[in-house]
């Protein structure tokens, strides 16, 4: 009997180890489902957030002047290399922007006279990329402006080459950058060639996947991908990626399509972020009826894949006005 | 000859000022942006085992908890990955701390070892389960650099509490 007591505790020692576990992991477990499954958690991480911010700057600013440092030693040579390159760039564009003047009041003149809605500027804040984040699940990094730069949560981000990732998290002074790269980032594009529409899907180890597109669909290794714009976030027609190779396998229904995307994702650097594309467009309502007729001619499989096939074949503006003249007859 | 604790050579009692600052000079490392090189050690858990073991009674799971949401915060981690890693290592830690502390050090780089592993992989099951990718096996690289610090750490953490050994021939302490 006294063999089954425990030693009396000499000294107040508080709870039991294994009670205090059981704590908390019930508290570490309730923040994550709080977290993945409610998201109630933004409060608390902004909070903390700030908090961490001075730790994390001092953190990363002996990493940027190691990174700067190697920079301004690099040379004469091939400071004067890039130099000379971006002369010859500067050159290429000034053509294209002395022409871009005259071309966007054509383009007004002959929205004006097909009556379709005038475009609107896009407003863009310049920022720049801190670092990469460190979670190893995910494909993040951090911009150095914030909340307080009006930078909002959803806004597209693009460099000089094209679409890198969409705005997350938004911070008083920093924000979090999600690439397209990360794994099941979507967004809306148009093969530039074929004008198909899909959705393009981050894969998680740095490309991207075009799903839903029919096996036989019109898409060639070397194609340029742009963002179509129908989700009312980005805006229509900058570069996201490249195809890099299209496997089409008879048993599956899909072709599968890996691209590369066309910014220098995950590098430091400057980038733009664009305020997000105002007015949603209308989802067209004769295609569900159209969807209906064909599933119930054709085969049963047929509609799901024709659906952004069918959405491709009408260009971009035309989604808009084009269900209005259909619904006449 | 008698089994003596080795690792406890005689010792200054512990400041905890200096507990604190050696835990937020390992958050500021890292917080060190390092990009996608995966082999970095997690210093937090690092100097959080070393301190769960030395001052069991002192450092433990409330401390791995904060610490770990804080860390969730800056990696732009799932909220509560770190704090369950870390207070599964912090509980892990206090049960062997009295063990632990009869090897040398290079053996209870040995001994830590699977508590890191086991850090990673209840982080990457967590993160599977949320529906993230599979980093890659060079991921676990970490619980092994970790480890390797954990020698020169232990000298380096205990040097505030260390004094200069002078032998006298007729006290043997």
């Amino acid at each position: 009997m006294i063999a089954d007591h425990q030693t009396p505790p000499f000294f107040k020692r508080g709870l039991p180890a294994s009670a205090r576990l059981t704590i908390y992991m019930v508290f570490s477990f309730a923040l994550l489902v709080a977290d993945l499954r409610l998201h109630y958690l933004e409060p608390l991480r902004q909070g903390v957030a700030i908090l961490t911010y001075p730790l994390q700057i001092a953190a990363a600013t002996p990493a940027e002047f190691v990174r700067k440092t190697s920079d301004y030693f690099s040379g004469l040579i091939s400071l004067q290399r890039e130099n000379s390159r971006l002369k010859a760039h500067q050159l290429g564009v000034a053509s294209r922007i002395l022409l871009n003047e005259q071309l966007r009041q054509e383009n007004e003149n002959l929205r004006g006279l097909l009556q379709m809605q005038a475009q609107t500027p896009v407003s863009a804040t310049a920022a720049e990329i801190l670092f990469s984040a460190r979670d190893p699940f995910s494909r993040k990094v951090v911009l150095n402006k914030g909340g307080r730069q009006m930078i909002e949560p959803g806004s597209p981000v693009v460099d000089p080459a094209g679409v890198i990732g969409q705005v997350t998290r938004v911070y008083p002074l920093h924000a979090e950058v999600t690439l397209l790269s990360d794994k099941d980032q979507a967004i809306p594009v148009v093969v530039e060639r074929s004008g198909l529409r899909a959705v393009m899907f981050g894969t998680g180890n740095g490309l991207m996947e075009l799903r839903y597109l029919a096996a036989n669909a019109d898409v060639h290794p070397g194609d340029r991908i742009l963002t179509s714009g129908l989700d009312g976030v980005y805006v229509p027609g900058l570069p996201v990626a490249t195809i890099l190779k299209v496997g089409r396998d008879n048993a599956e229904s899909f072709a599968r399509i890996l691209c590369r995307p066309i910014g220098t994702v995950e590098r430091t650097g400057a980038v733009l972020v664009l305020a997000r594309a105002s007015g949603r467009l209308e989802r067209p309502e004769d295609e569900s009826a159209d969807d209906t007729q064909r599933s119930s001619v054709g085969r049963v499989r047929k509609p799901v894949t024709s659906r952004p096939a069918e959405a491709a074949s009408a260009p971009a503006v035309a989604t808009t006005s084009a269900p209005r003249e259909k619904q006449v007859p | 000859m008698q089994p003596t604790n080795r690792s406890s050579r005689l010792l200054l009692p512990v400041r905890m000022g200096f507990v604190m600052l050696s835990l937020v000079v390992a958050l500021g490392l890292n917080f060190i942006p390092v990009g996608r090189f995966y082999a970095v050690p997690d210093f937090v858990a690092l100097v959080l085992a070393f301190w769960c073991v030395r001052e069991p009674h002192r450092v433990s799971m409330g401390t791995a908890f904060l610490l770990g949401v804080l860390v969730d915060v800056v990696h732009g981690a799932v909220m509560g990955q770190h704090a369950v890693a870390y207070v599964l290592l912090a509980w892990a830690s206090g049960v062997n701390a009295r063990r632990l502390l009869w090897f040398s050090p290079l053996s209870q780089a040995l001994h830590m070892v699977p508590l890191f592993f086991m850090v990673q992989v209840v982080m990457l099951v967590l993160r599977l389960f949320a529906g993230g990718r599979f980093p890659g096996w060079e991921y676990f690289f970490t619980c092994f650099t970790t480890a390797i610090l954990w020698i020169p750490v232990h000298y380096l953490l205990l040097l505030p509490q260390m004094r200069p050994i002078d032998r006298d021939e007729n006290r043997p302490l």
